[in-house]
């Protein structure tokens, strides 16, 4: 066991009385099993099969604060930039895991868009239903994150309401007094026919390293809509494993973007609990990293009923000295006959010192479905660089538009124009080209 | 124009270009013919720069530069144009993008300003409809799930958009039916001016009843063999590869 994790289970000691909803014994009992949990398994190694090519010994030496303090100090201007700032939208701003009112537009009108502090404290029976329910017991991180977080975001639309703009949740960690080690959640339900759009985005301001574990869980009742995605452009000394677990019922429809630029280490733990008939699971990635940076993607869709939908596209784009990780489960349960499951992991290496390793995994136990995956590694082709150079686009250019073309069939999905031209400008400059045409 | 001097090139350890002479002036309309695996698709891919040859001895001048020392983006920035064989699919870049990408980086590399954009509009419907193209063209993919012929006269397009100096037609007569070639050959007649040239790569003279060449060479075993008028074409059809076979076994 690391310092690390000693240090977490003797601050449980003096953090947990202090913590939002402690005073809620149902509260109190998850957080002290899944610290007892935490405490058997303590932080994962290369020696298991689920981090194999992920190390974490680097990044969990640091000596991090474990409970920390918001910070007044932190202004609009500061945080302007990782908002979309050319859109309206309800926003929940956290620093250093505490809610940043005067920062944040909530509202409690038709939805509740507020904070997992307030639903700890005012909503037992909430919590009672939901908490804990998505992402499973036994997972490590999950575990510590269960037994620490108290702040986070909580959105909660009611049946047949469309919340009418975007919610942004930015996370931010500002660390001035050393390595920050934070533990945030969100709690996201969307009730019967309700629908939701969601962006979401970690980000260190500080100079300081930090490690941020973070869970999501996300409720999708019957018919209900979720757009939610993912904006990973950290700082370079930013580590991250974002535990996001989604559970569907009856035609629910659910994507989830993850568009991954920055941080040293990003680790995501994505599933999904296809519980209800025709059911539709869609998840995007997009990977574009350097020298020095990690990327792990981790995903899961456990097909529990007939008749549901899954497509999963993710792309990489490798440079420098880069490591990608691609695990892919499609878990098909004997009753989820007519499942249609479609996986594809797509990476191409623009440098000889950047690594991929992919590894899609099918587990069928139903015997009349459609399920198709594939992965592929390659480089640029050389045929149709040449054909773009003929055309008076020089070699730069054209590798950045073949390389740019590639990653673009992974923004299909995405339902806010503002954002997907965001995108559109963050992978232009991560691949260092000016492109002609309107993005 | 160009003036290709004894000119050899070879892939891997294979010689395929053995000493190609050849100049064009412009105005002209040069076709080379010869049978499969003659080096007529090499000596196409050596002028537009193909790094996956190596030129071993010769020279390509293009209007008094050595075209040998140049990127293949800088061939086509001085009006050096290939219509592929086989056009290489884009899919996510639309055929409107892309041919304004070319046609600005071109620009750009001839120190020119960006075209306006209404001009490239016009410019664009002006060409799409010299091609008898549909509109929706445009924002299609490039080449992606095009038919053959689509892709033939997408290239073509492409050609009519960048205005080059010399257009080299690598076969652009296969796979094409017969409406389709005759809008293709005369797309290709009508972007015919005094200053340009056109050379026609081809198996057949089929494209040469539309697109009729000044000077017809055959090309085989990776020397120009034989050089003559529109009479020449004619003469293969009639007798086939196999005489020029015969006299240079």
């Amino acid at each position: 066991m690391t310092d690390l994790a000693q240090d977490l289970l003797s601050s449980f000691v003096v953090a947990e009385p202090q913590l939002n909803g402690s005073r809620n014994l149902g509260v109190v009992n998850l957080r002290k099993e899944a610290l007892d949990r935490f405490e058997a398994q303590g932080f994962p190694t290369t020696r298991d099969e689920e981090w194999k090519y992920t190390n974490l010994k680097p990044v969990l030496k640091q000596d991090y604060r474990i409970l920390l303090k918001g910070d007044d100090a932190v202004s609009f201007a500061d945080i302007k930039s990782y908002l979309l700032s050319d859109l309206d939208t309800y926003k929940l701003v956290f620093i250093n895991g505490k809610y940043s009112a005067w920062l944040s537009d909530s509202t409690h009108q038709s939805f509740d868009i507020c904070t997992f502090a307030a639903a700890l404290n005012k909503y037992p029976d909430i919590i009672a239903e939901y908490l804990g329910k998505a992402a499973p017991k036994g997972e490590t991180f999950v575990d510590l994150n269960t037994a620490f977080a108290d702040d986070g975001a909580y959105v909660r639309v009611k049946a047949n309401q469309t919340v009418d703009k975007p919610i942004e949740i930015l996370y931010l960690t500002t660390n001035e007094n050393g390595p920050a080690f934070s533990q945030v959640r969100n709690l996201i339900i969307a009730e019967q026919n309700a629908e939701v759009q969601l962006v979401e985005r970690h980000q260190n301001i500080g100079e300081q390293p930090s490690f941020t574990n973070f869970v999501s869980e996300v409720f999708a009742a019957r018919d209900a809509r979720v757009s939610y995605y993912k904006v990973q452009n950290d700082a370079e000394q930013a580590t991250l494993v974002d535990n996001t677990h989604v559970v569907q019922k009856e035609k629910s429809n659910v994507h989830v973007g993850t568009y991954t630029f920055g941080g040293k280490l990003v680790r995501n733990n994505l599933h999904f609990y296809s519980g209800g008939e025709h059911a539709e699971s869609h998840m995007d990635a997009i990977t574009i990293i350097g020298d020095g940076q990690t990327v792990d993607h981790h995903t899961l869709v456990d097909h529990q009923e007939p008749n549901c939908y899954s497509r999963e596209l993710y792309k990489g784009i490798y440079l420098g000295k880069s490591h990608g990780i691609f695990n892919g489960k499609v878990m098909v349960r004997q009753k989820a006959q007519k499942t249609n499951a479609f996986q594809q992991n797509d990476n191409i290496l623009l440098s000889d010192k950047a690594k991929v390793d992919t590894k899609p995994q099918l587990e069928i136990f139903a015997d009349d479905v459609r399920c198709s995956h594939g992965c592929t590694v390659g480089q640029l082709d050389r045929n149709a660089l040449f054909y773009l150079r003929t055309r008076g686009i020089p070699k730069r250019e054209a590798e950045g538009l073949m390389t740019y073309a590639f990653a673009a069939d992974a923004l299909e999905y995405v339902k806010i124009p503002q954002l997907e031209k965001r995108l559109n400008r963050v992978i232009a400059e991560k691949l260092g080209i000016n492109l002609e045409f309107t993005l | 124009m160009i003036k290709i001097n004894n000119l050899q090139a070879r892939v891997e350890d294979k010689e395929i270009l053995k000493g190609i002479n050849l100049e064009i002036n412009p105005g002209e309309i040069h076709a080379i013919m010869g049978p499969n695996g003659s080096g007529k698709s090499t000596l196409s891919s050596v002028i537009a720069g193909r790094e996956d040859y190596e030129v071993t001895g010769g020279s390509i001048d293009f209007e008094g530069e050595d075209l040998l020392d140049l990127d293949p983006e800088e061939r086509a920035h001085k009006g050096i144009f290939l219509s592929f064989q086989y056009p290489v699919e884009i899919p996510g870049v639309s055929v409107s993008n892309f041919i304004k990408t070319a046609i600005n980086e071109s620009r750009k590399g001839r120190g020119e300003e960006p075209m306006e954009a209404r001009e490239m509009l016009a410019k664009m419907r002006e060409k799409t409809a010299l091609l008898e193209m549909d509109k929706s063209y445009l924002s299609r993919s490039l080449n992606e799930g095009f038919s053959g012929g689509e892709k033939k006269r997408n290239e073509i397009f492409q050609m009519a958009m960048l205005e080059p100096k010399l257009a080299i037609l690598d076969e652009t007569d296969s796979g094409l039916d017969i409406d389709a070639l005759r809008i293709v050959a005369g797309g290709v007649n009508k972007l015919r001016t005094a200053d340009n040239a056109v050379v026609v790569i081809t198996h057949y003279q089929r494209l040469l009843d539309y697109i009729k060449p000044d000077f017809v060479h055959v090309l085989y075993n990776g020397r120009i063999v034989k050089s003559g008028g529109p009479e020449l074409a004619h003469e293969l059809e009639e007798k086939g590869y196999d005489w020029i076979k015969a006299e240079n076994a």
